[in-house]
């Protein structure tokens, strides 16, 4: 069972809602499904999104996928780690693999979000 | 049918052992109003010795660099190349060898690859460079798309009159349906490099890149650090082309000048001219844009038995995996050109490459005194130049050229190909396989025409 | 009884790691000009003072290290490539005599037409030859490889639907397809909309009823698709996308199932891109080069690339290189010559028997391999097949062994494995083209081969999981190479 602070998209990313600040990064699920990670690019300080605009994208040997922002916001800080550790989103995807900081444009749209038993539920329609 | 092993016996084993009576049921799944009714209008097969006779003769039609005073270039360049390049790329292990997807199965092609990038990085003064692209134009095409990816919101790139004009004409056709727009700079009347006034005039925060060629199609070698100035103060990517890569046997490579991303073609390292390709496009750039470089990258690691080897690397960047969104659609490339590159420059050397290169230079500053000297011909520009300059010669070129080649001296290229206001023009080029008697006989035989 | 076994290799620095001060591997004539100094007229600024640092080594040096590399290859000329649309077939030895005759090599593009009327010549026989063998107007020999190909192509639909008034944004593109498809497309400013394939592997004519519109400038087709299944309702699918107002292009990677069999440009198919270097058998190099000549329909034909090749009424060739309404050019002078040139000494060894019969044998060698192992593996479409025949690791996943431990224990037997993982609407994907060129002895050999790593995923998955053990090295470390790429040598570099 992932973290129940933690709200969830469908496409695995996850949310940290503090207040109208939010963390973001991938659930385990897509890590794994990932494989190893060798690379992530992630968008500058200042750049807005909207919900589900792809923010970055994510890399292993043999594919890529993008990063979908679970609510629209701003990007306030970026995990420059990622640069060096890409693994650390393999390790501790949920901690230390955290991906982007952003200011939250709209708080409602949090309720649009999956908490983590509806996002088991979820994992389990997917095998 | 030698290509056709299996016959008689094994056939009808074979057939058995699908469950089929005949090849012909094996094309059920083609609709019969599809099916050809009768053969294909092409000759009967012929006999290895018909072949061979039969493409001797047509070949035979032809005068070539073997046979003729050359001195031609352009783009395409006739250099000297050490037999140990075509015996050893005769070995089946490089030339009938799959792209290395198997790395395990691979490891000649992929080090061999990857002393190519190195070595092209060396001659460019860059960081990295990837395992070749299909010529200079189609590169300096791949130049432009991968600035596009570096500044993306900037929708100008501004290119040189000096780049070859097959390569502008390349790059024109590869953007026509996307939102870049090419901006032209002339030369100058008297030197030939680079309007750097007009350029300056030209560049603006809009500019993803700006494009020059050194040494530029006229054989005029270009002010790259003025270039490169220019385009830091606006933030522009500084790309030069390349298309006589031995120039960098001589002079600095790009790199030494700041340039993001170096291209050309690198035909003249062990590459025969073969009328117009295979080619070896090349690209090289700084090491932070390294996952924007289009076409396949070689990467040294290690094995699961802690030996060094090599792979395919950032793959992700190419369209089997990226698909829409990959660096380029490039899938085969000119490998086998790449390297037999490699065992060109290794034949060759540190030395062997500045010989060829200094030899060159002195070939055509002696054949620019010589014609020069004859009455009607004037070199049409002042500025430096390395194997390669542009002569006016007063009469039509394409017609002094043609009366040349009944001598078999091939005489340079008449730019109006190009320019139709240079009629008078021929763009003359110079190598180590350019002989002094040649030389002295090509300026006589030109003064005698004229 | 496996055909790989041990052999004695041999280590091989890099190249740089065995320079010598003073070695040298060339030999060229006194100059015989006066020697400048080029600082004489070139500014000392761009003068190269530093080494370049190229190594410096004896002929023997460089014949050593090369071939020791060269061993290290897998290539055809050791055995089969059974890889799926890559048509991996006999490079015959002839092409490489005539292509390096010094009469087509030691030419130059720009020399006039009076003394290259034998290369003019080669290539405007080599159009009409393809033109005969794919059914269109016209061939342009200008493409440098398949991907550069589907630009072009591309690029003469773009062209020819702006003239008629509207370009049009979409592009239709099977769920099977390679990638450059996609990749293609998108250079040429349209977006890409997948189609999805049916049961049968084929494409679902509702799903491209339903995406059909006035937004939709092209279908690209692989025909047969990398399923090996050949797409029966192609006429229908051209004449829905005709009416559409759209154009039909095909994916000519998979050609060589139907060399005098059926013609693509019979069925409706406007444009159509070859390789070279998979049907028309010129060497792959290890990666290229390769050629990928389009051939087009009457009413794309104004629109090919510069230059053009055409004959006068005196018979003499040229090259033409203003026609009114072509696109311009996407490379430099005219074709990969070298590489035309071996194809059409191929096309002349074999004739229209030959080549009618190449790909029967293409056909009964794939479905000899699909009928040897289908008791074994799993065949996720059901469809007949032509020469190429898809299998996935279904039945091997069950003990963990998957597609990729497959294809290396299969190293360790002497084989090149098949394409992998690929199309991508299989999943683990082993897809298998043996070709014509391959002995029923050499397609046992891997079908026993096949069957025996089936039964290791059974009884001993770890030997699949470990493999390989025979080439010169294991498994590599792809994550390392891309989280830390190291792509080029540099002096102090350790590995």
């Amino acid at each position: 069972m992932e973290p129940d602070n933690l709200l969830f998209t469908e496409e695995h990313e996850w949310l940290d809602a503090d207040g109208s600040e939010g963390t973001v990064g991938i659930t385990k699920y897509a890590a794994e499904q990932l494989g190893d990670i060798v690379f992530v690019e992630l968008p500058e300080i200042g750049e807005v999104f909207s919900k589900g605009d792809t923010f970055g994208t994510i890399e292993s040997v043999k594919a890529v996928s993008d990063l979908y922002m679970p609510v629209g916001g701003e990007i306030i800080e970026i995990n420059e780690d990622l640069e060096n550790a890409p693994e650390l989103v393999n390790s501790s995807p949920y901690e230390d693999g955290w991906m982007v900081k952003i200011e939250i444009t709209d708080e409602e749209q949090l309720t649009d979000l999956m908490d983590n038993k509806a996002y088991e539920v979820y994992l389990k329609e997917q095998e | 049918m030698k290509y056709l092993p299996n016959c008689g016996e094994e056939l009808q084993k074979m057939l058995e052992t699908i469950g089929v009576d005949n090849i012909e049921e094996l094309f059920r799944s083609i609709p019969e109003e599809l099916r050809l009714t009768k053969p294909l209008n092409l000759p009967e097969p012929k006999s290895e010795m018909e072949v061979l006779a039969g493409l001797k003769h047509i070949a035979s039609k032809n005068k070539t660099a073997s046979d003729s005073a050359f001195f031609l270039g352009a783009g395409a360049y006739n250099h000297y190349i050490p037999t140990v390049v075509s015996s050893l790329i005769s070995r089946a292990e490089f030339y009938t060898a799959y792209t290395p997807y198997q790395p395990e199965l691979s490891q000649g092609t992929l080090q061999a690859l990857f002393e190519y990038q190195t070595m092209i990085s060396q001659l460019t003064e860059m960081e990295v460079a990837n395992s070749s692209l299909y010529d200079g134009a189609s590169a300096t095409a791949e130049a432009v798309l991968m600035t596009d990816r570096i500044q993306r919101k900037k929708n100008k790139v501004i290119v040189s009159d000096g780049l070859h004009p097959e390569y502008i004409e390349t790059l024109e056709t590869y953007l026509h349906n996307l939102p870049l727009e090419v901006v032209k700079v002339s030369l100058t009347d008297k030197e030939g490099e680079t309007d750097l006034d007009a350029l300056e005039g030209a560049v603006d925060e809009e500019t993803a890149a700006v494009l020059v060629q050194s040494p530029n199609f006229f054989g005029v070698i270009e002010p790259l650090d003025a270039v490169s100035e220019i385009c830091k103060k606006s933030g522009a990517l500084f790309v030069t082309t390349v298309a006589e890569i031995y120039s960098l046997g001589l002079l600095r490579g790009p790199g030494a000048f700041d340039a993001d991303i170096v291209v050309g073609e690198a035909q003249s390292l062990g590459n025969r001219m073969n009328y117009g390709g295979p080619y070896l496009g090349f690209i090289a750039s700084r090491d932070k844009y390294k996952r924007q470089l289009p076409g396949r990258l070689v990467g040294m690691t290690e094995d699961n038995r802690g030996q060094r080897g090599f792979v395919i690397t950032l793959a992700t960047r190419e369209q089997h995996i990226r698909r829409e969104k990959a660096t380029s659609n490039i899938c085969t490339n000119e490998a086998l050109c790449a390297t037999m590159a490699a065992i060109h420059m290794a034949a060759l050397g540190e030395e062997g490459v500045r010989e060829v290169a200094d030899t060159c230079y002195s070939k055509a500053e002696y054949a620019k005194d010589k014609l020069v000297s004859i009455d009607k011909v004037s070199l049409v520009y002042s500025g430096s130049s390395f194997n390669e300059f542009t002569i006016d010669i007063g009469k039509s070129g394409i017609d002094v050229i043609e009366s040349l080649a009944e001598k078999n001296i091939i005489a340079g290229f008449p730019l109006v190909y190009h320019y139709p206001d240079r009629e008078n023009q021929i763009l003359v080029t110079f190598t180590e396989m350019n002989s002094k008697a040649d030389i002295d006989n090509f300026a006589k035989e030109l003064e005698g025409v004229l | 009884m496996t055909k790989g076994r041990n052999g004695l290799s041999f280590y091989e620095d890099l190249i740089f790691e065995r320079s010598r001060e003073g070695a040298v591997g060339y030999s060229l004539p006194p100059l015989d000009v006066p020697k400048k100094d080029p600082s004489k007229t070139i500014d000392s600024k761009c003068l190269r003072k530093d080494k370049i640092g190229l190594p410096s080594v004896s002929e023997i040096d460089v014949v050593r290290h090369f071939t020791r590399l060269s061993l290290w290859n897998y290539a055809i000329d050791y055995g089969i490539y059974p890889l799926g649309s890559c048509t991996m077939k006999y490079n015959p030895k002839i092409n490489e005599v005539t292509a390096s005759l010094e009469g087509f090599a030691d030419t130059h593009p720009y020399q006039p037409y009076s003394i290259t009327q034998g290369n003019l010549e080669l290539m405007y026989r080599l159009e009409e030859a393809l033109a005969e063998i794919t059914g269109f107007d016209r061939v342009s020999l200008h493409p440098a490889a398949g991907a550069h190909g589907e630009l072009l192509g591309m690029l003469l639909i773009r062209r020819y639907l702006e003239e008629q008034g509207n370009p049009r944004s979409k592009v239709l593109i099977p769920d099977s397809a390679h990638g450059t498809n996609p990749a293609s497309a998108a250079i040429c400013g349209y977006k890409a909309v997948e189609l999805k394939s049916n049961k049968q592997g084929r494409l679902d004519l509702k799903d491209l009823e339903k995406a059909l519109d006035d937004e939709v400038a092209a279908l690209m087709l692989t025909n047969p698709n990398t399923l090996g299944v050949f797409e029966r309702n192609i006429k229908q699918i051209c004449r829905m996308v005709h009416e559409a107002g759209g154009q039909v292009y095909m994916d000519g990677a998979n050609m060589n199932a139907l060399m005098g069999i059926t013609r693509p440009g019979n069925a409706g198919v406007d444009v159509l891109h070859l390789n070279l270097h998979k049907t028309f058998s010129t060497p792959h190099g290890g990666g290229g080069p390769g050629a990928g000549p389009v051939a087009v329909a009457k009413h794309l034909s104004p629109y090919i690339p510069k230059p053009v090749i055409e004959k006068n009424d005196k018979g003499e060739y040229y090259l033409d290189y203003n026609p009114e309404k072509s696109i311009g050019r996407i490379r430099s002078f005219n074709s990969n010559f070298g590489v035309l040139v071996k194809a059409y000494t191929y096309i002349l060894t074999n004739g229209a028997k030959g080549l009618k019969k190449i790909s029967e044998h293409a056909v009964l060698n794939a479905n000899y391999i699909r009928a040897r192992l289908k008791d074994h593996y799993h065949l996720p479409y059901e469809a007949e097949t032509l020469h190429e025949v898809v299998f996935n690791d279904k039945r091997q996943e069950e003990n963990g062994v998957t597609t990729l431990d497959i294809a290396k224990r299969l190293q360790d037997y002497g084989y090149h494995p098949p394409t992998v993982y690929f199309p991508l609407i299989v999943h683990g994907a082993l897809m298998i083209e043996p070709t014509e060129t391959e002995s029923k002895d050499e397609l046992d050999g891997f079908a026993d081969a096949m069957i025996k790593i089936a039964e290791e995923a059974k009884e001993h998955p770890d030997k699949c999981k470990n493999a390989p053990t025979r080439p010169v090295v294991g498994r590599l470390d792809e994550v390392k190479a891309a989280r830390n790429p190291v792509l080029r040598w540099t002096p102090q570099e350790e590995d």
